[in-house]
């Protein structure tokens, strides 16, 4: 096809209002490439001259820092197990048997989940904690988000249950497995890549929370990253720009190598039914 | 190997009845087609068999003994599913013998096994493969395969053949065929496909509406259909059906209908009973025992042509008697019709099948 001259000057002015709406919003993150490697980093984009380690040095000197991506770890690895496991036996019961009105109670689920969660319930969630006598404790932050998260994971695994075929189990107890087996043997393996994406979800999720570790943690050695992050500011409460940037860096990356490790192992490609 | 007895069977899902009140008995190492339309309950009674659905109310035996509320894993059965179900994870040996897993067997012993059986369905050569490695047909021989790795009582298929292209559904048609007279199998076969049912069965189950309408050889239910229903669902083309009016006249059946010339038919009790309920009856002959014969000659029905479909070998010539009551005539003719020509197709006496008014078979002399 040839080109009329509008149409092409159109064309060009086109992918260079997109180049640089694209420019504007890629500005942050080479921000973010850079500055951690920068001994001089402020918030100006500034190429690193010369390359340098000594901002993750210091991180890494900063016992307390250290720890907090340890507590980030445990809270994160901790609430997605509970929510992981809780959500899948939950999601498949309720996908599988006919118990009346499940599909009533599934939606109930959600709807709590999503309006009566994050800060509106704040302070019952805090009585709660502080009544269980759990407060400024690991398992106070997992409790909460194994709770807050899992009916929007049963949710989410129940659709995905839902989509595969019963007569995999099915075929599996004609031939002789118990129902519990055949859930282990059979369903288990086909559901998870459904497992996978609410492990990943719940963990990216905790892991970048702020507010619930800061209202039920107290002591400094219990402090996640992303509470901890605010440690690298001066008593006069201006950032300490370099250390900021290297520790950001390294609190992104279990993310993203969570996202490239799961792309790679499963390449978010689900297993269906057979079905030719 | 085993029988099956079905008493009473009856299956209701909240207000829907899918099994109503079936009785049936499937002798050792008979082959049995469920054969009937989509919801007339012949998958539900198959899952009843495997125990996958638990009937309402009646008791299903397997082998003499009750197994109404047994778990299918104690019922010591294999079943072909209609998506195969193969385990999307899991390679065909260990598909093919899973079975052997949940039976405690060991890896070597099982992986023989399955090797054994998957050389016979000719796909040893995919045992390393995942299911969405290999095509449909290879599929459907592995499901096969998973059913056959163990000495079952009885062995269930819902619609294997369903997902097969033509080609292939005949071949596999074929082999379940040997091989079930090989084994002696005891088998239960859904299908709605009623070719399947007569290459296949040793018996066949015509099932609609949940209840079992007629139960007996392929070649009973070809030749003796017990109701319009059955007549209408057993043949390619389906048998037609021609509503007549029938008087007694002369000591004879006389049947009057748009287009039809035929002969009085010898009377008999069974024809008195149904006169007597109503003169509405319904004529029926099967579109191979039809012929084009002479204009005006007796025992012939002309009207004229709505189309003629070769075949190849045969033609399917339909004509029209109005209001969308047509007659197909299965015959073999290179003959050149025009569409609208008047056209006059011929039957002999012994092809004709009278139903009464609620198309119940009037059973002829000497049925």
């Amino acid at each position: 096809m040839k080109l009329t001259l509008p149409a092409f000057v159109g064309r060009i002015a086109f992918s260079a209002l997109a180049a640089l709406i694209g420019a504007v919003f890629a500005l942050p993150l080479i921000w973010f490439l850079f500055a951690p490697f920068n001994a001089r980093a402020e918030l100006g984009l500034a190429i690193p001259d010369p390359w340098t380690l000594s901002n993750f040095a210091t991180v890494f000197g900063n016992s307390y820092a250290v720890q907090a991506l340890w507590n980030s770890l445990i809270q994160a690895v901790g609430g997605v197990i509970l929510v992981g496991a809780a959500a899948t036996l939950a999601a498949y019961a309720l996908s599988r048997s006919s118990i009346p009105g499940k599909g009533a109670v599934t939606y109930v689920l959600l709807l709590f989940s999503s309006v009566v969660s994050g800060s509106a319930a704040m302070v019952p969630i805090f009585l709660i904690v502080s009544a269980a006598g759990l407060i400024d404790t690991h398992l106070a932050v997992i409790l909460t988000f194994a709770g807050g998260l899992l009916p929007t994971a049963m949710f989410i695994l129940r659709d995905f249950i839902d989509s595969i075929p019963k007569s995999y189990e099915e075929s599996a107890m004609v031939a002789g497995a118990s129902p519990v087996q055949a859930f282990f043997d059979v369903a288990l393996p086909v559901i998870r890549p459904g497992i996978v994406v609410v492990v990943v979800w719940g963990f990216v999720n905790i892991w970048g929370s702020f507010l619930i570790p800061f209202i039920l943690l107290r002591s400094d050695r219990n402090m996640p990253a992303s509470v901890a992050i605010y440690s690298f500011y001066s008593e006069a409460g201006t950032p300490i720009v370099t250390l900021l940037a290297a520790y950001s860096l390294i609190y992104s990356l279990p993310v993203i190598a969570l996202y490239l490790f799961v792309s790679w192992k499963f390449g978010f490609r689900f297993f269906g039914g057979i079905k030719a | 190997m085993a029988s099956v007895e079905f008493q009473n069977v009856t299956k209701s899902f909240g207000e829907f009845t899918a099994v109503s009140g079936v009785s049936f008995d499937i002798g050792d190492g008979e082959f049995v087609c469920l054969l009937g339309p989509s919801g007339c309950g012949k998958t539900t009674s198959l899952r009843m068999i495997a125990g996958l659905e638990t009937p309402t109310s009646g008791q299903i035996r397997i082998g003499g003994e009750e197994v109404t509320q047994l778990h299918p894993k104690d019922r010591n059965i294999a079943m072909v599913f209609q998506d195969y179900a193969l385990y999307p994870h899991m390679n065909l040996a260990d598909n093919i013998a899973y079975p052997l897993k949940v039976r405690g067997e060991a890896v070597a012993g099982r992986h023989a096994r399955a090797r054994e059986v998957a050389d016979v369905l000719k796909i040893g050569h995919l045992l390393d493969r995942l299911p969405s490695q290999i095509s449909g047909g290879q599929q459907q021989r592995t499901s096969l395969a998973r059913a056959l790795v163990y000495p079952a009582k009885v062995y269930l298929f819902d619609e294997p053949l369903s997902n097969l292209d033509a080609k292939l559904r005949l071949e596999a048609r074929g082999f379940l065929n040997h091989l079930q007279r090989d084994m002696g199998m005891t088998a239960v076969y859904v299908t709605h496909d009623q070719a399947e049912a007569m290459a296949l069965a040793t018996r066949i189950a015509v099932m609609d509406q949940g209840r079992i309408v007629q139960y007996a050889s392929p070649i009973e239910i070809y030749r003796r259909p017990a109701t319009t229903f059955v007549a209408n669902f057993v043949g390619n083309p389906p048998m037609n059906l021609v509503e007549v009016e029938g008087v007694q006249g002369e000591g004879r059946l006389q049947l009057k209908a748009e287009g039809l010339a035929i002969a009085g038919l010898p009377m008999s009790d069974a024809i008195g009973k149904a006169l007597a309920a109503g003169s509405r009856l319904t004529l029926g002959v099967r579109p191979e025992h039809l012929a084009i014969a002479a204009p005006g000659a007796e025992n012939t029905i002309t009207a004229p042509l709505f189309a003629n479909e070769n075949m190849g070998p045969e033609s399917l010539v339909t004509i029209d008697r109005g209001d969308s009551a047509r007659v197909t005539a299965r015959i073999f003719t290179d003959d050149h019709l025009d569409l609208g020509e008047t056209v006059t197709l011929g039957f002999s006496a012994e092809h004709v099948h009278l139903f009464d008014g609620a198309g119940q078979r009037i059973p002829a002399t000497g049925e």
